[in-house]
Formats: structure tokens, sequence, C-alpha cells
């Protein structure tokens, strides 16, 4: 690990000014994602600026027909947090899905969604249940926020600061874990809105994705027999050492299957 | 004072105390004054001309003291690091032997090849200075796969070793072979890969090296299963140090399986730089460091067919094998394939005929050599899998066909045709324990019960025999060891009666602490607690070959028994001078050496008293003090073995194997203590359920990148993937080792994997599937249920 200056603002526009005003400075969160990188050297931030003082960045709150997750809430918090049980079981099982004990009493969701990684869980959550990512400037609905490979529509020196998730009739997430990282190879959620079901897919692809031909059936007949014959194109889709892109493509639709059984369960 | 804990109980481990509470004692706890820091720039590249390395950048950094290099090396004429084995070709023709320098030298051979070592006051600045080396590489094709290697037109890594084949190895009789396949009623055929594998102990690799001026010695702390197979290396053959210059300390180690069991490159480096720059350099291997310069295991491709009557009597039984090097011959590399592969190939079987051909080839791959089992497992999965083809084939019962041809226990000892000879055993014995145990009977029920949930389930068997407790110096000799395989201890009877063991076997994790104290428990009659073993230190231990190949009971135990045995003697000559009695008159029994037939008798204390206060002692026939040591060579290998049964259930949609239960009853000989022979087991099993299942190292053919080069892309077996397992022993006692041992370290690795893919081909037989290769992943049960074009049923 290189040097680096560590900042421990405890307001969101200093932070914020921090992260302008030194070049190539970094946030760090949860840290479970930054750190490796800056032990392996691949990162080399000159500074860190640490949002863990940022109070208003934690909690999770009721809104009624929205429930609203501060960045800085670590994973374990969401999975136990009885209003997600409740509201959206689906985004409890999810972030209980994520990693292990270590890594989800630090991760957080800011730094999970922040960072976009490809077989990421909560990526699909926000995206599946259409949340909006609330930041330090503006908000930013889910469609427009993920725009693939660990790219986000976050701006220089913008900080997430909370997501607000609309509560679904229904909703549900299940995850194929990869062997190894138990990242997902494949997990896909599955939410039912008055006016209609989305389908969100993490892990086959660069980048989370929806379905839409999924979408339509679910929102005809929420039941896993609709989309049991619809097949994904392997285009695009991730080939490597774990799972060739055809099987990826499988997983989805078994996925999406088992999902919508969650979610009626 | 405490209780004697003997042969057959099952006290708590000793050395879990320090272990638990954080009390152990790793190279990497270990800080010395002025210490600097080392870091080794390694090849990012397979294959590559190194052309030229320009140092001043990094010698100018902040805090780096030296940089060297193999140019270094050269200049100091130091040796290349040895190869322990060397094996010949079916005309006597040596091996390959291309130099392995310890610093890379004209070329590097694979990714995570040592190029240089930089030396610095801080890690960071050691790290900085090793970033400044500019170094300037010609890049060459890589070649990582074996059939590539061996292709005509393959890259060569090395210019005198064409088709970059080491050795064409053979063992056993072709032309018999030949001649019962010809009047086989039924051959059955069989390709198969044996996945490359990482160890990945949970203590990476590490080292510290110190010079000390006044006395011209050299100390290395090392995580090795060896040291003084080190010292000898190291100092004799690459180093110039002489042995008594030198000493090697393996403090505790956290796990080996192999993978510290080799002289490293590191070593040397290390202990020559703490010279150079006068002052002790330590170096910590990181776990991706790991993944790229701890030797790899497997990594075979094979062919074998296997003759039978018209009842299934195996006739005879081919094999062809190409084993993978990596980039040049690590310590015992040449050997696994070969030596302890070969010979094990007639399993617990009558074949009469086998031969087997392996060729030793070289890759652009991290060296290859020995992992938990070491050619065992290999050899015992294409045994065991082509004996379910051929019962499949010809419509035989799994379990009849390998009764058929199983070696009854009347049998023993039992003359293989390929060298070995088994001294003892009854795999029919742990067969029918076996069957029972793992409830075969009712499998059919639970078949139904998965099929009920749209699952398949399958049980595998595998009935084998290895060749462990890695010994007898003769006939390693013959087959091409250069080194000598006995083992040492020395016991030294305090004057109050504790004793403390010197013994040249290394204990990290085996819990030889534990069980050695508690052989001397036995023998000698002292408290458990007052009996303590030391290893792991040249300066403190005579001498020793240290541990693997499941030899550190059975040789150093035996060693230990030996030199236990000598103690009681002279003990028996003290006391019989002090009782006034004829020695042949006296006896020694639970701690008291006695007049037999009266109730004279004096207590170990007490004798070990005499000894080291010789008021009234033999002085005239007898030196004072009682510290004795052996040595011990056996006349042959061990041969455990036993039945293992696994059943998995497979989800057809995903492609998901689990393991749902897994049995394992075997022979082990005499058992010291039952709880640790059942910890090895379960640890073993795990091991060899990773191989089938989950373990896989992954190069990219052309660049020779090691593409599952972290715990995220190469996938360890952890507690949820594992079912309770039952494990139970049947032992039949070994002939020749003096406590009937036989050693029990790798048979779960060495008897699951075959017992895993042969219940998952049983679970999918009935689609027409034969083999699955290793490991059986998900993508890869789902790939073969394509082609099978299965049917998969909508929710
Ligand atoms: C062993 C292991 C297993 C894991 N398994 C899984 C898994 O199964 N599924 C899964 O989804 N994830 C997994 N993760 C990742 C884990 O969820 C991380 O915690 C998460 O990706 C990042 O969160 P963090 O709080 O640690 O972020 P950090 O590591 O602190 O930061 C990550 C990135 O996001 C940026 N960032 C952080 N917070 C904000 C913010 N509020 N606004 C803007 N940018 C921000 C940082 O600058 C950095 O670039 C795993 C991680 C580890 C180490």
């Amino acid at each position: 690990m290189k040097p680096f200056a560590y900042h421990q603002p405890d307001q969101i526009p200093d932070a914020a000014k921090l992260l302008t005003s030194i070049e190539d400075s970094k946030l760090v969160a949860g840290g479970m994602t930054l750190i490796p990188t800056l032990k392996q050297r691949l990162a080399n931030p000159p500074a860190l600026v640490d949002l863990s003082k940022l109070g208003s960045l934690k909690g999770i709150t009721d809104g009624g027909a929205t429930i609203t997750i501060g960045a800085m809430t670590p994973h374990a918090v969401v999975a136990a947090s009885k209003l997600v049980q409740t509201k959206i079981p689906g985004l409890a099982a999810l972030a209980s899905m994520i990693g292990d004990p270590a890594v989800r009493s630090r991760g957080t969701i800011g730094g999970s969604v922040a960072n976009n990684d490809p077989a990421a869980d909560y990526p699909a959550g926000v995206l599946g249940l259409g949340a909006t990512i609330i930041t330090s400037a503006r908000e930013i609905a889910a469609d427009k926020f993920f725009l693939g490979l660990f790219e986000t529509a976050l701006g220089p020196g913008e900080i997430i600061t909370a997501i607000r998730f609309p509560v679904p009739l229904k909703a549900g997430y299940t995850k194929f874990k990869a062997p190894a990282s138990r990242y997902a190879l494949v997990g896909v959620f599955v939410a039912k809105f008055a006016e209609g079901v989305r389908v969100a897919v993490t892990g086959a692809g660069p980048g989370v994705f929806r379905v839409p031909p999924m979408e339509a059936a679910l929102s005809s007949n929420f039941d896993p027999s609709a989309i049991a014959a619809i097949k994904i194109d392997t285009d695009g889709l991730t080939s490597d050492i774990h799972a060739e892109a055809d099987y990826r493509a499988h997983l989805v639709t078994v996925m999406a299957k088992r999902a919508v059984d969650a979610a009626l369960s | 004072m405490g209780n004697v804990i003997g042969i057959g109980a099952a006290p708590k481990r000793k050395e879990d105390q320090r272990f638990l509470t954080g009390r152990g004692n790793y190279v990497s706890d270990i800080k010395r004054p002025g210490m600097a820091a080392g870091v080794f720039v390694r090849s990012p590249h397979g294959h590559a001309v190194l052309r030229g390395i320009d140092k001043s950048a990094a010698l100018a950094a902040p805090g780096v003291i030296a940089v060297l290099t193999g140019e270094d090396v050269k200049a100091d004429g130091l040796g290349s690091l040895p190869c322990g084995w060397g094996i010949s070709d079916a005309k006597g023709v040596p091996m390959k032997e291309p130099p392995f320098p310890m610093l890379a030298q004209g070329k590097v051979r694979f990714v995570g090849d040592m190029v240089a070592f930089v030396v610095a006051e801080t890690p960071e600045q050691a790290n900085v200075g090793a970033e400044l080396l500019k170094i300037d590489y010609e890049v060459l094709p890589s070649v990582v796969g074996l059939l590539e290697a061996v292709r005509p037109n393959a890259p060569q890594l090395f210019d005198d070793v064409p088709n970059n084949i080491c050795c064409d190895w053979e063992l056993g009789d072709k032309a018999a072979v030949e001649t019962a396949f010809r009047k086989a009623a039924h051959v059955a055929k069989l390709s198969l890969v044996n996945n490359r594998l990482i160890g990945n102990p949970m203590e990476p690799r590490a080292a510290i090296a110190e010079y000390e001026p006044g006395t011209d010695r050299f100390t290395l702390w090392t995580t090795s299963q060896f040291p003084h197979v080190v010292r000898f290396l190291m100092g004799a053959l690459v180093l110039n140090i002489p042995q008594h210059k030198l000493r090697v300390v393996a403090p505790d180690v956290g796990g080996g399986f192999g993978v510290k069991q080799f002289h490293y490159g590191e070593e040397a480096v290390i202990t020559w730089a703490a010279k150079r720059v006068r002052r002790p350099v330590k170096w910590v291997a990181s776990r991706s460091e790991g993944y790229v310069s701890d030797r790899h295991g497997r990594d075979h491709v094979t062919e074998a067919e296997l003759a039978l009557d018209e009842t299934g009597k195996f006739l005879a039984f081919r094999v062809n094998t190409l084993a993978n090097m990596g980039g040049y011959l690590s310590t015992f590399g040449p050997n696994i394939p070969t030596n302890l592969y070969g010979p094990l190939l007639g399993g617990v079987y009558t074949t009469p005929a086998i031969y087997c051909n392996v060729k030793v080839v070289f890759t652009n791959t991290v060296p290859v050599d020995a992992y938990r089992g070491a050619g065992r497992p290999e050899a015992t999965f294409v045994l065991e899998r082509i004996v379910d083809v051929a019962a499949s084939e010809m419509g035989i019962d799994r379990v009849e066909i390998r009764r058929r041809n199983m070696i009854p226990k009347e049998a023993y000892p039992y003359q293989t045709p390929v060298l070995v000879q088994y001294d003892s055993g009854d795999p029919m014995g742990c067969l029918d324990g076996a069957l029972v145990a793992a409830d075969v009977k009712n499998f059919g029920i639970r078949k139904a019960a998965s099929a009920s949930k749209g699952k398949f389930r399958g049980l595998g068997y595998s009935t084998y025999v290895e060749a462990c407790g890695l010994a007898p110096s003769r006939f390693a000799g013959r087959l091409g060891a250069r080194g000598g395989l006995y083992e040492s201890a020395t016991v030294r009877v305090h004057p109050t009666g504790q004793v403390t063991v010197m013994i040249g076997t290394h204990n990290h994790g085996q819990g030889h602490e534990t069980t050695f104290a508690q052989i001397v428990s036995e023998k000698l009659g002292v408290a458990f607690e007052n009996v303590d073993i030391v290893f792991g230190d040249t300066d403190r231990v005579q001498f020793g070959m240290g541990t693997y190949g499941s030899r550190s009971l059975v040789v150093g135990g035996a060693a230990l028994s030996k030199a236990t045995d000598k103690v009681i003697a002279k003990g028996k000559k003290i006391a019989s001078h002090l009782l006034e009695a004829a020695e042949v008159d006296i006896q020694f029994e639970a701690g008291k050496f006695s007049v037999a037939g009266t109730d004279r008798s004096k207590t170990f204390e007490e004798i070990a008293g005499a000894a080291y206060v010789p008021h009234n002692y033999p002085l005239e026939v007898l030196e004072p003090g009682l510290e004795e040591q052996a040595y011990y060579d056996p006349v042959n290998f061990t041969y455990p073995g036993g039945c293992h049964i696994a059943e998995v259930e497979v989800d057809p949609e995903t492609g998901t194997v689990t393991l749902v239960n897994y049995t394992a009853v075997d022979d082990v000989g005499t058992v010291i203590n039952p709880m640790i022979v059942e910890g090895q087991l379960h640890g073993g099993i795990v091991q060899g359920v990773g191989q089938a299942l989950f373990e896989n190292a992954v190069y990219d053919e052309g660049s020779g990148q090691l593409l599952s080069g972290s715990l995220m892309d190469y996938c360890m077996p952890r507690a949820d993937h594992l079912p309770m397992m039952k494990v139970e022993t049947h032992s039949t006692l070994c002939t020749h080792t003096p406590m009937g041992v036989k050693g029990c370290g790798e048979v779960g690795t060495i008897g699951s994997p075959a017992a895993v893919i042969n219940a998952v081909v049983d679970a999918l037989s009935h689609l027409g599937v034969t083999h699955v290769d290793m490991p059986a992943t998900p993508n890869r049960i789902w790939r073969l249920l394509q082609n099978a074009s299965l049917p998969v049923a909508a929710e």
C-alpha cells in the first residue's frame, strides 16, 4: 500500500470539496473493495476521504410507499432490518447473500452501487426495483445510473448519500453464486408493481441489465411458467473460466424463475 | 503429576493450546535486530528472453539497500536449484535436467519466475524499488497445455530439450500386456485429465535469513516441511555453505500439503542476500505471490485401457500419461508422476500385467511437484474410474467387479507386477464395512426421493491402496532418489524423568506433538504432559528428512520407538546395578524397573536421577546420562488403503453437484490417536473433494497467464460444501513397522476424487454420461446434459 493522506470530514459539502480539490482522491466507505486495490498497489490515490463520520449517510427510513437507505448503511444492517424485511423482503434477502459476515458488516450499499461491479448484487436490486440514487448534487433514476462495467452516472466529486426504493407488491432475488468468489455468477431481481414487472440481471454481462421480454410476460402472468421458455441472447454475455456465455444465459432463465418463486413465497 | 496417555487414546492436541490462543510462532512473527525487507520481482510473462535489467533507478530510491539479479548469482558462482530425483527412460537415458537458476538467467519460463530481489529498509521501500526496475523482456509465445507442448512446432522452453520432453519413462512388462490385450474379451478405454491444483496452505511462504560475521554462520528461518533437507540442498549444492555454518529453522508452519517440502529459490536468494547486505532480511509472500510461485500439483492427461476376460477379471492394464513439470524441475518433480504413480496402478486388484508410460513435459507454468497424495491420487483416479467404465460396459455391478478382482486377505504379502509388494491389507473387509456404514442397501430409496424433487442422485466407490511412509532408501535409490529416506529421533531423559524428543519430521498441522508424546508416554510410562517434542531446527535436532508422503509416524515414529527401546535397555542396565540383580532379570513395565519375581523395583525417575548423579552407578561399564538416538530406514513402504463411498445429488437445471453423504472405511494400521486420524481423514477427503468438484488452476495458452490466480477465482472447498462425514477404520497391522502403523496423512486425498466422480457419473449414467472431468463444475455438468439433450422439465 502506498502512502496517502487521510481525511474524515463531518459535513457532506466538505467531503465533496476535498474530493474535487485533491486530484485523484478517493472516497472510502466500507473499504471492502477499495482497500484490497490499494494493497495490491492497483490504485494509488494521494488522499482518501472517509465517509464514516457523515452521520446523515447512515440508517434506514420509512417513507410509506418508499424506503430510503443511507449510503453508509452496511449490508448486514439492511439484511437484519425489520422494516426492509417486512416491506421489501427480496432486498433484505439480497443483502444477506452478499459476501461473508465480515464483508456484510463493513461493506455499504453506497460503496457497492458506486462501484458497480458487474457481479455485485445491489445493482440488480436497485435496477430491479427502479430505485432512485440520491447524491450530494441531484437524484438519478436507476435506469440512468448504471452505465456498464464499473461505470456510473456519478460525476466528479459526486457522493451518493442515499438510495430510495419504491415498495413493490412483490419482489424476489435469486443468486447463483460464483463458486470461488461467491459474487453473482448470475443474479436476478424480480419486482412486481401495480404498473408492471421489472426484471434486472447481474453477473451475466458487463453490467446490470433489464430483460424486457420477461418483464412483459410476467406483467401479464406473474408465475415462473410465464418465463420458462424465454431464452436470453448470449451476445454480449460474459464468458470466463467460471462460466461460458450460453451457460450464463441459461442460468438467467433458471434464476428468474426461482426469483419469481421467491417473490411469491 | 499427570497421567500416562498412551497408544489408542484421544487426548486433545498439545499444540492447539498455543495455536488457538494466538501464541504460535510463525516465520512472519519473527523479528531480528536491524532486519531489512526483501521483495521478489517476478516475471509477468510466461516465456520471454531476459535482455537486461537496469537497476539504477531502483538503487537510487529511498531506503533501497541492494538489488540482486541472475547476473549477480552468476558472478558469485552459485549453483542452480537441485532436483532430488534423477529418473531415466527405458533405455537408461537420464532425464533432461536443465539448470534452474535461483534468479532467472537469460530467459524467464513462467509467470512468477524470479527475476530480481530488492532489499530495502521497509517492505514499502522495497516495493517502490521493485517498481523502478527497468526490465527488458523479449516476449515469446508460451505453451502451457500438455498436448500443445509436445506438438512438433510448440514453443521450446530449452534449446536442448526437444519437444519439451524431460523424460519418456516407463514401467511394467509391455509385451505381456500386449499379449493379454489380444486375448481380452473386453477392453475398456478412458481418456481423462487430472486437473492442476494449487495447495493454498493457510500460511503463505516466508523466510528470514541472517549472517553473523563473528562466527561466519548463517541462520535461515523458513516455512519448510524439511529444514535439514533445505540445509543440505541449499548449503551443499547451491550456496556452498558448509553444513556446520548453516542453521535452518522451520518454526510453527501453518500447513504445507507438499507446497513447503521443496527447496525454493527464495530461500537461497535471501540467505545469499543476508551476507551481501550484512543485515537480516525478511520476505513474506502475499497470497497472490503464492499462486504464481508455490509449486502446483497434479496436471496429467491420460489414456488408459483395461483388458478383461468374459467374467470381468482384469487381464492387463495399460496407461499412457503426459505429466506437466512446469518451467523447471522442482525438488521432487520428476519422481511424482513416475515412481509415485506407476507402482500404484495395481490398486487392490490382482491384475497380472501392467504397463505404464509417462512423458514428463516442460511447459511455461509454475513447476509442478508433490501435493498431498502426490502421484497416488492420480493413479487411483485412473484405475478406479476405468473399473467403473468397464463394469458399466460389461453390465457387471460396480461392487461385484471389484470383488471379483480384489486381492484376498489371505494372499498378503502380495507382489504386484509394478515393483511394490503389499505387506498386509484387507480391501474386501474395508469394502464390506463401507457398504454397511454408507447404508448402500437403502440408496434406492434416497435416489427415488431425489428424483421426486427433480434431482439425480448417484453413488460412487473407490477401493484403493496407496504406498506411503516414504522411505526405503535402498528402494528409492534404485528408482533415482539422490538422497536417503530414513528418519531419526533422539530421546533425552532429563535427571528428573521428564523427556524431550528431538525428531527429524516436521509438525505443521498433523498433531505430532501429541501423537509422538503418546508413544513415549506409553512406552516409558511417563506422564503425557512430561514429554515435549522438538522439531524444525537443525541446531537442535540431529538430522531428518522431514514430513511428507505420510512418513512422520511410519518412519519418524518408528525411529522414536527404537530410540525409546534403547532408553529402556540402558535403564535396565542401570537398574540391574542399583537392584543388584542380573540384567536379564530386570523387567520394565508401567514406568517401573523391577526384578522379576520380587517386589524390588526402581521408578523411571529414580533411574534417570542415577544416570545423572552417578554416585552409585556402574561407571566401569556404562556412561552416565540417559539419552538415546535411533535412525530408522524401513524395509518397505506401508500400504494404507480402504473404501470410500460418495453420494451426490445433481441439480439438472443448474448443473450443481452437491455432495450429500461421504463414508470412508480405511486401513491405516495401528491407530495411535483416533481423533487425529479422523481429523487427517477429514482434511484429506476435503482436499480430494476440492479436486473433484471445485479446484482448477487454469492458464491462458499463448500468454501463459494464470487465470485462476486468487481465491476469488480458484475455488477452495468450504465447510458448507460438505456433509458430515462417516470415517471408520478397519485395520490390519503393517508387518514391518515397529508399531504396525501405516500412516494416514494422505489416504483421504487419494481415495476421494475417484469416489466423488464415480458418484457424479452414476447420477448421470441414465443419460449416457460415461465420464466427467474434474472439477465437475456446474457449467461442465450442464454442458454434458446439453450434449445428452436432456429434456429439462419446467418448474
Ligand atoms: C471477500 C469479499 C466478498 C464480496 N462478496 C460480494 C458479493 O457476494 N456480492 C456483492 O455485491 N459484493 C461483494 N463484495 C463487495 C462488497 O459488497 C463491497 O463492500 C462493496 O462492493 C463496496 O462497498 P464498500 O462500502 O466496501 O466500498 P469501498 O470499498 O469503500 O468503496 C468502493 C468504491 O466506491 C466508492 N464509494 C464508496 N462510497 C461511495 C459513496 N457514498 N458515493 C460515491 N462513491 C462511493 C469508493 O470511492 C470506491 O471507489 C465482496 C467483497 C469482498 C471483499
